[in-house]
């Protein structure tokens, strides 16, 4: 492991729970890191949440993306990133997973999607 | 194009429902319930290991239906598969003539009776819907031709009773820009939030059939379970009470469900109902009878 990717886990998995995915969108998710959803979801909540909030998963859990949400609505943010909440995201590049995502951002590489998600227009 | 697709573009009312689960070599059940369903309904779903347990795989279930004369929809859920499996029931789907498609996210295996299984979820409901627009262009998602393309219509789920609920409208949208066709909601015991689900989608100007799904039961006790054990599902204690209570709870709970139905139907946007019967007795055909549905296959 690099100096690079040391360094982001330190930081990122101290404050929010980073899972070092290589393709970060914590800016369009209230910095509630979506890898924490016990399904790992990319796209919001299921159709699971619990009445209070919780998590269908893990029941003592607030649900990952109802906590997104809220904080994509409180935090001061620029508002760019509030509108990418509901983005339609793509899969996430498993090869990526464990590099460094501010590397990933800097080169391009986290913007990389397979060929036929944007064929289809 | 199925003829599910024709009917909503028609701009007729539409009718789906849930194939009930098939266990082994049982084609005598698929053949029952096959003609039970075939005279109310445009389509009807066939369902991929519904509350996170193992039946019939949804592929093989749909050829099954489509042998019987009922018009299938595949059911492609998250929860077991990742995105080549997801892509390889979709072609298996369009070899056989399959062509309708409902794509989501699913429960998680730990509402299942093998909640020791790993779970998959390399993507989700909307990234799924995605997927299949991907191959209906042509391609799958990796750019490989596939030849010809399929002809699906693509839908999705979303449910409008769960939180955040003032989000749940804005998931619609995203589900559109994904691909979805027509959605399919989950089961809303609570009418004003399905009211105020469906008020926000017209707002919004979000152009696409809605089916609110209503399930037949037949006392307090089901009511009670999905209260407890289904994701998602909340159901005020009123309500079930209204039914455990009554002088004939089977009665009440027809009565519960025919209100939810003529409900549903009642709000703008709403298109149509999707069905589950866990009655399995007259009242199915009651039930269209009293919203007013005629009899329309054969």
């Amino acid at each position: 492991m690099g100096v690079g990717v040391r360094l982001e886990h330190l930081v990122k998995g101290a404050v929010w729970d980073c899972r070092m995915c290589g393709t970060c969108v914590l800016h369009s998710t209230g910095m509630t890191c979506p890898m924490t959803c016990p399904k790992t979801l990319r796209n919001g909540p299921c159709g699971g949440v619990r009445e209070n909030g919780h998590c269908e998963v893990v029941p003592e859990m607030r649900c990952v993306w109802t906590k997104a949400y809220e904080r994509t609505q409180q935090l001061p943010m620029p508002r760019v990133w509030r509108e990418e909440y509901n983005d339609l995201r793509p899969p996430v590049d498993n090869r990526l997973k464990g590099t460094s995502s501010w590397a990933n951002l800097f080169s391009g590489r986290d913007k990389q999607v397979p060929a036929g998600w944007k064929a289809d227009t | 194009m199925s003829r599910l697709a024709e009917v909503l573009a028609s701009g007729g009312q539409v009718f789906t429902a849930e194939f009930p689960v098939i266990d082994g070599p049982n084609m005598a059940k698929v053949e029952r319930a096959a003609n039970r369903l075939r005279p109310w309904f445009d389509a009807v779903n066939a369902t991929d290991n519904p509350a996170a347990t193992a039946h019939t795989s949804n592929v093989a279930t749909a050829i099954a239906m489509q042998m019987h004369g009922l018009e299938p929809v595949l059911q492609i859920v998250c929860r077991d598969k990742n995105r080549l499996a997801i892509e390889a029931d979709l072609s298996g789907a369009a070899l056989h003539g399959i062509e309708n498609v409902v794509m989501l996210t699913g429960d998680d295996v730990t509402a299942g009776d093998e909640p020791e299984t790993r779970r998959v979820f390399d993507v989700d409901g909307p990234i799924a819907v995605r997927i299949a627009r991907t191959l209906r262009s042509g391609t799958y998602l990796s750019g490989r031709p596939l030849s010809p393309a399929p002809s699906f219509l693509i839908g999705a789920v979303e449910n409008p009773a769960a939180p955040p609920l003032e989000y749940r409208v804005q998931r619609v949208a995203k589900k559109i820009e994904a691909g979805a066709q027509f959605l399919q909601l989950q089961i809303c015991y609570h009418p004003d939030r399905l009211e105020q689900f469906m008020a926000g989608v017209v707002a919004a100007g979000y152009d696409i059939p809605i089916l609110p799904t209503i399930v037949l039961v037949k006392s307090a006790r089901p009511l009670q379970f999905m209260h407890d054990k289904v994701p998602g599902i909340d159901i005020p204690q009123g309500t079930i009470d209204r039914v455990a209570n009554a002088s004939d709870p089977a009665e009440a709970a027809y009565q519960l469900v025919l209100e939810q139905a003529r409900h549903a139907l009642s709000l703008p946007g709403v298109r149509g109902l999707h069905i589950t019967d866990f009655r399995n007795d007259d009242t199915l055909e009651r039930l269209m009878t009293d919203v007013g549905r005629e009899p329309r296959y054969q």
